[in-house]
This record gives C-alpha cells, sequence and structure tokens, in this order.
C-alpha cells in the first residue's frame, strides 16, 4: 500500500539518482580534448550528413546524403578525381577504354579486387549488379541511370526479358563490355555514379534473389563491400560509422581509419556541434551561419559552386500561364541579384537552366527589362495587371523558399500590379500537388547527378517523371535526340546549348539561382578539394592534429 | 481493488483497438504518398514497391492483413522506405534512450518542481512565492525550442565537459535533461502549489495548527499527502510523454530518441511505423493512467471505497 511517507523516500530517491546520474555524467565526460581531437588523433573523421539514409543497397537508394556513405563502401569502375573534377581509373577497373565513337567502352579490371570477405571482384558482378538494377521486379528508382546502355531502356520497361538485348557484356573473368545507345564521349562521368558501382552477387544471391525488395544483404551483419572502407556499425538515427576495408585494392594507400556519419538534421544544431569540436565537417550551414562564420572564423566556411539550380515551375497547362507572353513577363520583373544577395549566401543568379560546368556554356536568357514585360503582359490581355487571376505560388515548408516566394511576391506587385498568393504544404503533399499538376507556380530546385548539361535538359522532355509543368516542345525533344548520337562534343554541346536557348525562351520554369554550397570544416581536415558534385573521394583525406 | 484494475485493463484494450483502427484509416485518408519523391519514380518501378509493401492491395484487405500480423505473429510491419528495417527494431533502438532520457528528466521535474510549489504554497504572497511563481510561469510560457539552443550555448560551449548535442556519452545527458525537466517542473510546481494550498485551509490542517503540532510536521505529515494529488495525476502522462520522446528535444540535442520518429513518420506518410509508434505511445498511456490511477487511491483513502 502507498504511504505518504513511502512516496516522499521515492521522490527524495529520485531527486538523488538524478543528482547522482549528473554529477557522475559530469564526471565521466571530463574530457581534456574535444570529440574532433580524439577523432583526429584516431584517424576518424566526424561528417555531419543531414538525415539517416534510407538504405545502403546503391541500387534502392536515390539521395545525395545516402551517396556520401555509399562512396565510402563501394567502388566503381572509375572515381572521382580528390583534386579535379574528372574521373581517374582509380576505382575496380585499371583501365576503362573507348573505342573511336565512344559507343564501345571495354573496362579491365583489376586482377588483386577483392570484396571485403576476400572474395574477387569480377567481370560478372558487373554485369549481375547491371542486370539487377535493371530488372523491372526490383523496381529501382535509379534506373535511368543506366540507360545510357543499348537496350537498357526497353529491359527495364519491360518490353523484352532478355538481359542479352542489353549492351552488357562478360569478355572474361576481368573484362567487362558495354556497349552504349549511342556516342557517349562523357561517359567516365556517368561511371562515376553510385547507381554503376557493382554489388556482391555472390551475398546479395545468398540472402535472397536477383530482384527481391527488403533483401537483407545490406544490413550490418551481411553486408560485404568493395571500397576503401567497410561497415562497422549502423544505430538508427545515431550514426554510421565505416572502419577500414583491409581487402581494398589499394588499402595501403587509404590515410582515414575510418568515417562516422552523424545524421543530423537541424542545421543550426550542426552547427553548434561543429563550433563545440565535435564534428570535422557539416552538411551544411544556414545563412545566418554563413555571416557569422565570415566575421568570427572565415577559414572555416567553404562556400563552393554547385551543380544545383533554384527556379520556379509554372504549370504551362494552366491558364494564364499556358500563355509564353505571361510566363516571360513574371520571369523578366525577377531581380534575381537582390534574391541571391539578401535570401542566399554564395549563390549566383541563373539565366539558364545548367549552370556552368567544364565547357559548356549555357545560353543566356535575354534581359528584356521592366517595360517589355509590361507590355508583354499588356498583349496577353493583362494591362497594368487588370484582370489578372490571383495565382498561387506553391512552396514546401522551408524558410528559404517561403522568402523567395515573398520576394517575387513584392516584385510582381510593384512592377507589373499582379497579386499572387502563398500556399505552404508540408513536403510530401507539396510533392504531390506537382505530381498531380495541382498547382499555379511551385518552388523547386534541381541537382545535377553527372557533370554534364543532359542532367539538367533532359527532365524537360513530356513524360519525363521530373518535368511537372506539363510544357512539352517538340523542337527541343529532337535536338536532344540528335544530341544523343553525336560524337564530336563541341557540335554536342552546340545541339545541347540550342536545346537549352528554346527552353530558356518558352520559359516553363521561373530561373532564379545557381546554387552554392555553404559548409564548415575544421582546420584538421586536408585534402578535401572543392568539387561540383561535392564527391569527394575520402580515402585521400588526411586529419592533421592541431598544435 | 483487483476489479477495478482488470476492469481498468479491460478498458486499456478497447481503448488500443479504437487506436489503432482510427491511426489505420486516418493515416491513409492523409493527402501524399509514401512514395511521393522530388525525383518522381517511374511507374513500373511504384507498382513493384507498392506490391512489396502490400499498399496495392484494397484498404480494407490492408486493415485485415495488418491486424492478423499484429495479433498472430506480433509483428508491426516493416518501414516502406527502409527496405529490411521493422517498424519494432525502430522502436526496440529509439525507446531505451527515451526512457533514459524520461526517467532523468522527470526526476528533475519533481526534483524542482515538487518543493518550489510546496514552499510557495507554505509561504504563500510573500517574496518567495512570487519568484516561484514568475519562474513557473516562464518555465510554461518559454518552448523547449528556446530553452533548448539557449542552455546549448550558454552550458554546452562555455563547458568543456558538456556536449551541445550527441548521445555517445553520459555527459551528453544532461542538456536534453534538463531542457525537458525544466518544463515539467514548472507545470509541476503549479499544481503542487494549487494542491497545497487547497489542502492548507482545510478544517483538520486548522486542528493540527490548534493542537500546537509544528508547522513542518503539519506540512510533511498531514498536507503533502492530500495537496500532491493534482501533481501525481499529472505525472502520469506527462512521465508517459517524456519516455516517448519529444520531437524538439531530440532534434535540437541530436538525441536518437523516438519523438523524432513520430513527426517525420507522419511526414514521410510511413504508415507503419506510425501505427506501431501510435500504439506503442497507447500502450504507454494506457499503463501510465492505471498506474497513476492507483497512486491517487494511495493518497485518498475515499477512492478505495468508491
Amino acid at each position: 500500500m502507498f504511504h505518504l511517507v513511502m512516496i516522499s523516500r521515492v521522490i527524495v530517491r529520485c531527486s538523488f539518482l538524478a543528482l547522482a546520474s549528473i554529477f557522475l555524467a559530469l564526471l565521466t565526460s571530463c574530457q581534456r580534448e574535444t570529440q574532433v581531437d580524439r577523432a583526429t588523433r584516431e584517424g576518424i573523421l566526424l561528417v555531419g550528413n543531414s538525415s539517416e539514409p534510407k538504405g545502403l543497397d546503391p541500387h534502392i537508394v536515390s539521395g545525395v546524403l545516402e551517396s556520401n556513405i555509399l562512396r565510402a563502401l563501394f567502388e566503381g569502375l572509375v572515381t572521382s578525381d580528390p583534386e579535379r573534377d574528372t574521373a581517374t581509373p582509380g576505382g575496380a577497373a585499371a583501365e576503362v577504354t573507348p573505342d573511336a565513337t565512344a559507343t564501345v567502352w571495354i573496362a579491365k579490371l583489376r586482377s588483386n579486387g577483392k570484396w571485403s570477405d576476400g572474395v574477387p571482384v569480377t567481370a560478372q558482378d558487373f554485369a549481375f549488379s547491371y542486370e539487377r538494377l535493371l530488372t523491372p521486379d526490383l523496381g529501382a528508382k535509379y534506373a535511368e541511370m543506366l540507360y545510357f546502355l543499348k537496350g537498357a531502356e526497353d529491359f527495364n520497361q519491360g518490353k523484352t526479358k532478355d538481359f542479352s538485348t542489353v549492351g552488357v557484356e562478360v569478355v572474361d573473368n576481368l573484362t567487362l563490355k558495354l556497349t552504349l545507345r549511342g556516342p557517349t564521349p562523357y561517359f567516365k562521368e556517368i561511371l562515376k555514379h553510385y547507381t554503376w558501382t557493382a554489388v556482391p552477387r555472390h551475398i546479395v544471391l545468398k540472402h535472397g534473389t536477383i530482384a527481391q525488395r527488403g533483401n537483407p544483404w545490406t544490413r550490418s551483419e551481411n553486408i560485404v563491400v568493395n571500397g576503401p572502407y567497410k561497415l562497422k556499425s549502423w544505430r538508427l538515427t545515431d550514426h554510421i560509422e565505416v572502419e577500414r576495408n583491409p581487402y581494398y585494392w589499394n588499402a595501403s594507400n587509404v590515410v582515414l581509419n575510418g568515417i562516422r556519419f552523424l545524421p543530423i538534421s537541424n542545421l543550426y544544431t550542426e552547427s553548434r556541434m561543429f563550433r563545440d569540436g565535435q564534428l570535422h565537417m557539416t552538411y551544411g550551414c544556414t545563412p545566418e551561419i554563413v555571416d557569422l562564420m565570415k566575421k568570427e572564423n572565415p577559414k572555416e566556411l567553404r562556400q563552393e559552386l554547385y551543380v544545383g539550380t533554384s527556379f520556379f515551375r509554372c504549370n504551362t497547362t494552366r491558364k494564364p500561364l499556358e500563355d509564353v507572353r505571361v510566363r516571360k513577363a513574371l520571369s523578366a520583373v525577377i531581380d534575381r541579384k537582390a534574391i541571391c544577395g539578401s535570401i542566399f549566401r554564395g549563390y549566383t543568379p541563373a539565366y539558364a537552366m545548367t549552370p556552368p560546368m567544364g565547357d559548356y556554356l549555357p545560353p543566356h536568357s535575354p534581359e528584356i527589362g521592366i517595360e517589355k514585360a509590361q507590355s508583354l503582359l499588356a498583349e496577353a490581355g493583362f494591362p497594368n495587371g487588370e484582370g489578372f487571376p490571383r495565382l498561387k505560388i506553391l512552396i514546401a515548408s522551408r524558410e528559404t523558399a517561403a522568402t523567395q516566394a515573398q520576394a517575387l511576391q513584392a516584385m510582381w506587385r510593384d512592377q507589373l500590379g499582379i497579386e499572387v498568393e502563398i500556399e505552404n504544404k508540408e513536403w510530401n503533399a507539396y510533392i504531390t500537388a506537382m505530381q498531380d499538376l495541382d498547382y499555379d507556380i511551385a518552388s523547386a530546385g534541381w541537382i545535377g547527378d553527372y557533370l554534364d548539361p543532359l542532367t539538367f535538359l533532359e527532365m524537360w522532355t513530356p513524360g519525363n517523371g521530373n518535368n511537372l509543368t506539363g510544357w512539352d516542345s517538340p523542337a527541343y525533344v529532337k535536338l536532344l535526340k540528335q544530341s544523343f548520337h553525336e560524337a564530336d562534343p563541341n557540335r554536342r554541346f552546340e545541339l545541347l546549348r540550342q536545346a537549352e536557348a528554346i527552353f530558356v525562351d518558352e520559359t516553363p520554369v521561373l530561373l532564379v539561382a545557381w546554387q552554392a554550397r555553404n559548409y564548415l570544416v575544421h582546420p584538421s581536415v586536408e585534402g578535401w578539394n572543392p568539387l561540383l558534385l561535392a564527391n569527394n573521394p575520402y580515402q585521400f583525406i588526411r586529419l592533421i592534429p592541431r598544435r | 481493488m483487483i476489479r477495478l484494475i482488470l476492469s481498468r485493463i479491460g478498458q486499456g484494450a478497447i481503448t488500443l483497438f479504437v487506436l489503432i483502427t482510427l491511426t489505420f484509416f486516418l493515416v491513409r485518408a492523409m493527402p501524399g504518398s509514401p512514395y511521393a519523391e522530388e525525383k518522381a519514380i517511374p511507374e513500373h518501378a511504384l507498382k513493384r514497391m507498392k506490391e512489396y509493401t502490400g499498399l496495392d492491395q484494397p484498404i480494407p484487405i490492408q486493415y485485415l492483413r495488418y491486424l492478423k500480423n499484429l495479433i498472430v505473429h506480433q509483428d508491426l510491419g516493416d518501414l516502406i522506405k527502409k527496405d529490411g528495417v521493422k517498424v519494432s527494431e525502430v522502436i526496440g533502438q529509439s525507446f531505451p534512450v527515451s526512457l533514459s532520457l524520461g526517467l532523468l528528466s522527470i526526476s528533475i521535474a519533481l526534483m524542482i518542481g515538487i518543493p518550489a510549489g510546496v514552499i510557495a504554497a507554505v509561504k504563500k504572497n510573500t517574496y518567495i512565492d512570487y519568484i516561484c511563481l514568475t519562474c513557473a510561469m516562464i518555465g510554461i510560457c518559454l518552448p523547449s525550442f528556446v530553452i533548448g539552443p539557449l542552455l546549448a550555448v550558454a552550458v554546452g560551449l562555455s563547458l568543456k565537459s558538456i556536449n551541445v548535442a550527441g548521445w555517445s556519452s553520459p555527459g551528453d545527458w544532461i542538456l536534453p535533461a534538463f531542457t525537458l525537466g525544466l518544463i515539467n517542473a514548472a507545470y509541476l510546481a503549479r499544481l503542487a502549489r494549487g494542491g497545497m494550498l487547497d489542502v492548507l485551509s482545510q478544517d483538520y490542517i486548522r486542528t493540527a495548527k490548534a493542537k500546537g503540532a509544528p508547522s513542518t510536521r503539519i506540512v510533511i505529515r498531514h498536507a503533502l499527502r492530500g495537496g500532491l494529488i493534482p501533481a501525481v495525476a499529472f505525472i502520469g502522462p506527462a512521465f508517459a510523454g517524456m519516455i516517448s520522446g519529444s520531437f524538439v528535444i531530440e532534434t535540437i540535442f541530436q538525441v536518437p530518441g523516438m519523438g523524432q520518429h513520430f513527426v517525420n513518420a507522419a511526414t514521410d506518410r510511413e504508415f507503419f511505423l506510425i501505427q506501431g509508434l501510435v500504439l506503442f505511445y497507447g500502450f504507454l498511456i494506457v499503463g501510465a493512467n492505471l498506474l497513476a490511477d492507483l497512486a491517487q487511491i494511495a493518497l485518498n483513502p475515499r477512492l478505495r471505497k468508491a
């Protein structure tokens, strides 16, 4: 039976317990060095990685944060150069060479390539992996990355069940022949993507079938990899840690002993952890923190170009946005410099869909001026904005999207005399509304998968799942298709430039900014160079203890 | 007494059944889909993914399957977006974290809240009372997303021995536990003060005073028992709330607890995870309420006869 004295005792004991545990905690956590100092000494990189990954199967996942982990675990036929934006044959293959038309590529695998269980990596593993990714039953979201292979699209869409129709051929245990849909001189760039890495055939088949969803082969007790690191521990929403893979072909040249990926979803928490010495590197950085770090510690702040574009989609199936004059008028009065200067940090005004990359020079959309914009709107039947319907700007609950939308709202009101509303939806409802074309104007962004303008242009073809504007231009599609068969890089870029010029002229999206990456890097990290795709190979990173 | 307990358990079971049924149908009525992604999933891939999770079936069949799995196999299902991860695994990994944090927080809340409330009531309308009341009001009004970062910056960044966030050493428990504890301490202080004031004005206290009993004895021996009833009634559900995690605290302090799964599961449309978490939370609430009822019966003899 409960008694007052008993309750008082329980309370006193609880209080004592709490005090004791706090004291104990303080006592045990009295470290002389920070977590970063200790990790630096132990050669372990502590990385903020935004969120919990959806998995570690390179054929199932599709996000940037997953790719950050997969890059440590798996290695494809080529790997990223640690210093510049090119591919090097430092991967699982000793060399990858094209024929004269860049349509047939031969990959010679390394004879010392092994999985983390000691089994050799073979050409059969790669062929099996490409078959697995393309098998319709697996339902891989990123299968289209392999559509560069001849016959891959038909096989993936179930038009044929014969994998021998796909351009993948095992010549011998260490030689793989890849036949592409057309000349692809930039194929090595594509090969850097994690969808082109191999999965261990013997392990996948041990735990399930080739195309089985939910195959437990990537669980921490089962997973076998061929990258510089292997999985050490995985605790949901806490961390993923990888350690050296002793069977890696180049293990003696791997510098870091391990990497701990922390799924820190709140950028403010992440910055605090960085400043407290708990992280070597953050995933991102809010504009306020950028300003603060510029004043306090500019050496630790990184602001680098990124292959991403921020824009607003227009629903071209709805009135009045179906009228190109209206879209042009809306686009013309956007003060991109003001938006980049006051909302973002490090972003640059976007005048084309494709951000600057390599030798490709995107077309520059002409600046037509406010008066011309007003006259276009008048021609479309809305002089001084009169009679213009009250459109809605759809945004997802993200702060920068809201501020951008408010900026557009003010610019359109001041310059064109039209009123728009802002409709804020949570992420899932926002995506669904866009996919159902149930919106007027919607904030959006796109990050390239590889360093070629096609990653920004192919999505605007009709029927592409990422178009979502209803825009359809036969001339644009024709130019893109021509580029698929053009072997000369310069002529190919010219075709793509012409296609992009059509896109920019017809304005199915209102371009705002080319993105930048703002993040923090601890001074002890050496060898982390700015790469456009932010796909730095970890094995070349060094941690130098501070004095 | 046993009959009362049995009847409460029966009521609890019915509550849980209604809860899980309502949750099942409500999550499916939400706009959006678990498969909505920025990079659209091709149609044929989507079809396979739905087949894998069983979401291609009509909703009544999904419901019957879910109940069957739950009752026959005690299986809460798999995550939709993370292949091969079970809901029970998510709860199994995150609940111990939330439980430790909850226990520490409730201890802090009791340690601060109850004495503050009792002292405020005994020293009614003095500056001590006003200070306690003001602190409690501040504690209630300041949301955790303000207190949390303030504590992190003021304590975490200045003291090397305490990390601003994370859950790797016991030192990491202090800041989230205090943030969560302080808010509940404020509620407890107000409830304890109110309860004590009620009791202190009762005839039997006056009698005790008239008989010359020392004031500490009156407070501890006679008043505390009745005065704590409102606070005890609050502790049950508050404790259940604390041990099931707090999204805000977990996000601010990077705690791998259960609270973030509640919010993320809803925004990600992780149907099975939402259902599993709601069922688990419901189970905790029903259990905690039962314990709170028993504690109230222990404190209030009149309830025993009812």
